[in-house]
C-alpha cells in the first residue's frame, strides 16, 4: 500500500469517528447558538411562533439598559473573587493538610488529623446547588429563625428586634451568595490540588527542608510553581461558575428569577430569564445571550492567554 | 482535515476545544432555551358534531381532551373529578396534568403549535397573560359566556358570573381568560389570640396601628408581610390608595396616567401610612426577607397580629393553623376622608384558565370551561380546594365552609356592590414588578414614600410606551 493510500485510509477511519459526535454538537450546540442570534434581531415574545425583525434595536436597547448593566458588574465581580477567593482558601488547605506537618524525623506530610480533614472538606461538593440553596436560605433567614441570626442574638450581638435581614441587604446579598460558592467549592479544589502536590516528589520537599526553607517559602517557591497547571484550569472552572450564578440567585434573592433587592444581587442570567420568561421579551433576552456568550468566549481566552507560563517538568 | 503535524500542535488543539466546550456550560443552558421549536401546526383533532343547543361548540364524541392545571394551594383533585365527569359525559379520553412548572412544561408545547386543550395557567410559574395574548395565542372564549348556561338553558352563561369576571377576563379587549376562583383581599387575623388579648378588628388606620403598638408591647410583632414576595404589602398600598382616593385612583393607575401616583394625595397618603408602621418599629422582626410560607407559619405561631393576602389564604395554610386558631379577613382599615366605606374590600378573580387558539381539541376546551361554570361542578370545586368560584350562588348550601372562608363570605356580603380590584398586574408584568421593587426598598426603610411614589409613577410612565397601553382601557 502506498504512502497516500495509508494517510486516506487513516483519515477516513478518524472521519467515521467524528461525523456523530460533531453531528450531535452542531445540532444540539451549535444550532441553537445560530437561532438565537437570529432572535436576538427579531421583537420574539416566547410565546408564539410569530414575530418580526427590528435589526440592532435590542442590542441598543441593552447598552442603555442599567439592570443589566449593574447585573454585568456583578457577574465581574464575582469573576475576580470567585476564583481568588477559592483557590487561595483551596491552596492553603491542601498544602497544611499535605505539607503542612512539622517535619518531625525529616519527612514531609501534613498536620495532624489530614485524612480526617479532606474527607470533611470534600462534603460540600456532594451537596447539589438545589440543597444549597435551601440549606443557606435557612442560614440567611432573615428572622430570628435563621442559624446566623439566632447564634448572633444569643451572644448579643444584635438585637433580637432588629435581626440582619442578610439576603435583603444591598451591601450584604452579594457577598452572602459569594460565601455559599466558596464553601461549596474550597473541598473540590482542595482534592485537586492535593492530588497535584501528591505528585510531586517527596525529595524536592526534602532538598527545600534541608535547605532551611520555611514553610512559607515551601509553599510559594516549590508547591505553587509546580501546581501552576492546576491552578489555571481551576481559575477557568471557577471563572465559569462565576458568570452563571444562576441557581443560587434565582432561588435564594426576591424578585422574579430572584436579582432582589433592587437588582443587587442581579447576575445577566438572572436578568435575561426574566425579560425571556416573565416579560415576554424572549428576542431582548436572546440579544443577551449573545452577548453573555461573547463575554464568556472573550474571558475564557484571556484566562488561558494571561495564565500561560513555562512549564516546569518534574 | 489538515495535518496533524503543523500549525495547531495537538495538544494546543486538544486545549483550545476543551476551553471552548468549557464556555459552552454556563451559556449553552440559557442559550437552548432561546431556542424555539419549528411552527408546526396541528391538523389532528376529532370530527367536529353539529351544533346543537346542547352542544353549543360540536364537540365531537370519543375525542381526546388535554389538561394542564396549576397543582398548588388548591392541588389539583378538583381537576381530576372534572375530567371523569367529562369523559363520562363526552366519551372522552382525557389527560391530565399537574404541575408547579407551567412555563417549563407549556412553553415548548405553545411554541411549537401543539398547546393542552384548557390549561389552568397559574401560580409563580404561570405564563404572563399579557404575553400570550400578544402572540395570539388565546381562544376568544366570548362564545363560552354566550352559551346557554348548564343549569338553566334559558340564561346564557354570562350572566351566572359574579361582578368582574368579565372585566378580569379581557386582555386587549378580548375576553380570553375565564379566572375562576373568586377571592377577596385584605388583612387576616387570628379570632382567638384577638379574644385573648381584648383588641377589637380596627376600622380605622389609627386603630390598626393601636393595635399593633399593642401587639408590640405584648411581645408580638404588629404587621406581618410576605417580604421576599411584594405582591402582598402592595396589596396593602394599592388598596389604601383605592379607598382614599376611590375608584378613580385606582383607575388612574390601571390607565397608566401621568398623575397616576405623582400628584395624587391619596396615593402619597397611602404610602405614608404603611411606611408609618415601618418607622414606628411595628413589623415583624426579620418579615422583610421572609417568604410567603416562613411569614404566614410565624404568623400561625401567633408571632405577629396581622398579615395580608388573598383568600387562598386559609386553604394554603391548612397544615400549619392551629386546630383553634379561628382565622378571620378584615378589610383594609380606613385612612381620614376616604372616598370607599371600610366594607369596601378588593374582591379579585383569579386562577386563569385558558384554552389555546391552537389547541387540538379546541370544541372540547371551550365546552371544559362551560360546564366549570355549573353549579355541580363549582361545588365540586368549593369542597375539594376549600374556596368560592366565579359562578354566582355556585356553592351547594349543604357545602360547610372553614371559618376563614366563611368570614371572607361574611365581608363580601357586607361589601355589597363595594368591591374593586387592580388591572395592571396583568396588563404590564415590568411596571408591577418595577413597583415591588420600589415596595421592598420602602419596607426596608431604605427608600423615603416620595421617593416611592417617584419609582412608581416612573414604573407607569414607562408602561404607557407599551404598544399594548392603547388596548387595554378602563372607563
Amino acid at each position: 500500500m502506498s504512502q497516500v493510500a495509508r494517510s486516506k485510509g487513516r483519515a477516513g477511519f478518524i472521519t467515521g469517528f467524528l461525523v456523530a459526535p460533531l453531528a450531535l454538537y452542531l445540532t444540539f450546540v451549535i444550532w441553537p447558538y445560530v437561532q438565537t442570534f437570529g432572535y436576538s434581531f427579531t421583537n420574539w415574545s416566547g410565546q408564539s411562533p410569530t414575530f418580526d425583525f427590528v435589526g440592532t434595536d435590542n442590542y441598543a436597547t441593552l447598552l442603555k439598559d442599567e439592570v443589566f448593566r449593574g447585573a454585568l458588574w456583578h457577574n465581574l465581580l464575582l469573576l475576580v473573587f470567585v476564583p481568588v477567593v477559592t483557590i487561595l482558601l483551596a491552596l492553603f488547605f491542601a498544602f497544611m493538610v499535605n505539607a503542612g506537618g512539622r517535619s518531625g524525623a525529616g519527612g514531609v506530610r501534613g498536620v495532624g488529623g489530614s485524612r480526617v480533614y479532606k474527607v470533611v472538606y470534600f462534603f460540600p461538593q456532594v451537596l447539589s446547588l438545589a440543597i444549597l440553596s435551601v440549606l443557606f436560605g435557612a442560614i440567611y433567614r432573615s428572622d430570628e429563625g435563621g442559624l446566623l441570626n439566632g447564634f448572633l442574638t444569643r451572644i448579643g450581638l444584635i438585637d433580637a428586634q432588629h435581626p440582619v435581614e442578610w439576603l435583603n441587604e444591598p451591601d450584604f446579598v452579594l457577598w452572602a451568595l459569594l460565601f455559599v460558592v466558596v464553601w461549596h467549592g474550597v473541598g473540590f479544589y482542595l482534592v485537586l490540588f492535593s492530588a497535584a502536590m501528591q505528585s510531586v516528589p517527596k525529595d524536592i520537599y526534602e532538598a527545600a527542608l534541608l535547605d532551611g526553607a520555611g514553610r512559607a517559602q515551601t509553599f510559594f517557591k516549590v508547591t505553587l510553581p509546580l501546581l501552576w497547571d492546576s491552578v489555571q484550569t481551576s481559575a477557568v472552572y471557577l471563572g465559569i461558575a462565576a458568570m452563571d450564578m444562576f441557581v443560587l440567585v434565582s432561588t435564594m434573592t426576591s424578585g422574579q428569577f430572584g436579582g432582589g433587592p433592587d437588582h443587587h444581587s442581579e447576575v445577566m442570567s438572572t436578568v435575561l430569564m426574566r425579560n425571556f420568561l416573565y416579560f415576554g421579551k424572549s428576542g431582548y433576552a436572546c440579544a443577551m445571550g449573545v452577548v453573555m456568550l461573547a463575554l464568556t468566549m472573550i474571558l475564557s481566552i484571556v484566562t488561558l492567554r494571561a495564565t500561560r507560563r513555562e512549564r516546569i517538568e518534574f | 482535515m489538515g495535518s496533524t503535524g503543523e500549525g495547531l500542535g495537538r495538544r494546543d488543539l486538544i486545549k483550545r476545544s476543551a476551553a471552548l466546550g468549557l464556555i459552552t456550560v454556563p451559556t449553552m443552558s440559557f442559550l437552548s432555551a432561546c431556542a424555539s421549536g419549528g411552527e408546526e401546526t396541528s391538523t389532528k383533532g376529532p370530527a367536529k358534531a353539529p351544533v346543537t343547543k346542547e352542544n353549543p361548540f360540536g364537540v365531537g364524541k370519543g375525542g381526546k381532551l388535554d389538561v394542564v392545571v396549576f397543582k398548588g394551594g388548591f392541588g389539583d383533585d378538583y381537576a381530576k373529578a372534572w375530567e371523569a365527569a367529562f369523559d363520562k359525559k363526552w366519551g372522552t379520553t382525557s389527560s391530565h396534568l399537574g404541575t408547579q412548572e407551567i412555563t417549563a412544561k407549556l412553553q415548548p408545547r405553545f411554541n411549537g403549535g401543539n398547546p393542552p386543550d384548557v390549561v389552568d395557567d397559574s401560580g409563580a410559574q404561570q405564563i404572563k397573560l399579557d404575553v400570550l395574548a400578544k402572540g395570539n395565542q388565546l381562544a376568544d372564549l366570548t362564545a363560552v359566556l354566550d352559551a346557554p348556561s348548564l343549569d338553566d338553558p334559558s340564561k346564557k352563561v354570562r350572566d351566572t358570573l359574579v361582578e368582574g369576571a368579565y372585566e378580569q377576563g379581557l386582555q386587549g379587549g378580548k375576553f380570553v381568560v375565564l379566572k375562576y376562583v373568586y377571592a377577596v383581599f385584605g388583612f387576616w387575623y387570628s379570632g382567638k389570640l384577638f379574644k385573648e388579648k381584648g383588641w377589637t378588628p380596627p376600622k380605622t388606620w389609627d386603630e390598626f396601628l393601636a393595635v399593633c403598638t399593642q401587639a408590640k408591647e405584648a411581645g408580638i410583632g404588629g404587621l406581618a408581610h410576605q417580604g421576599k414576595f411584594p405582591y402582598y404589602i402592595n396589596v396593602v398600598i394599592m388598596d389604601l390608595i383605592a379607598k382614599k382616593g376611590g375608584l378613580e385612583a385606582m383607575k388612574a393607575i390601571d390607565n397608566l396616567e401621568p398623575n397616576a401616583f405623582e400628584g395624587n394625595p391619596a396615593a402619597l397618603a397611602a404610602v405614608e401610612a404603611v411606611y408609618e408602621v415601618v418607622e414606628k418599629g411595628l413589623l415583624m422582626p426579620g418579615t422583610n426577607g421572609l417568604t410567603h410560607t416562613e411569614s404566614q407559619t410565624a404568623w400561625n405561631q401567633y408571632k405577629a397580629a396581622f398579615i395580608p393576602s388573598g383568600s387562598w389564604l386559609e386553604n394554603e395554610q391548612l397544615k400549619q393553623t392551629p386546630e383553634d386558631f379561628d382565622m378571620k379577613f378584615l378589610p383594609m382599615p380606613l385612612l381620614a376622608d376616604s372616598k370607599l366605606p371600610f366594607e369596601a374590600v378588593r374582591a379579585g378573580v383569579d386562577e386563569p384558565f385558558i384554552v389555546p387558539e391552537k389547541a387540538a381539541n379546541k370544541a372540547a376546551g371551550l365546552e371544559f370551561l362551560r360546564s366549570m361554570l355549573s353549579r355541580e361542578w363549582s361545588t365540586i370545586f368549593a369542597q375539594q380546594a376549600n374556596s368560592l368560584t366565579v359562578v354566582k350562588d355556585g356553592v351547594d348550601p349543604s357545602v360547610k365552609l372553614r371559618p376563614g372562608t366563611q368570614s371572607a363570605v361574611d365581608a363580601l356580603k357586607a361589601a355589597g356592590g363595594n368591591t374593586f380590584s387592580y388591572r395592571y398586574p396583568d396588563w404590564y408584568s415590568e411596571m408591577d414588578s418595577e413597583i415591588q421593587n420600589a415596595s421592598n426598598e420602602l419596607m426596608a426603610q431604605r427608600i423615603q414614600p416620595k421617593e416611592w411614589i417617584k419609582r412608581a409613577q416612573a414604573a407607569v410612565d414607562k408602561a404607557a410606551k407599551d404598544p399594548n397601553a392603547k388596548n387595554n382601557k378602563r372607563v
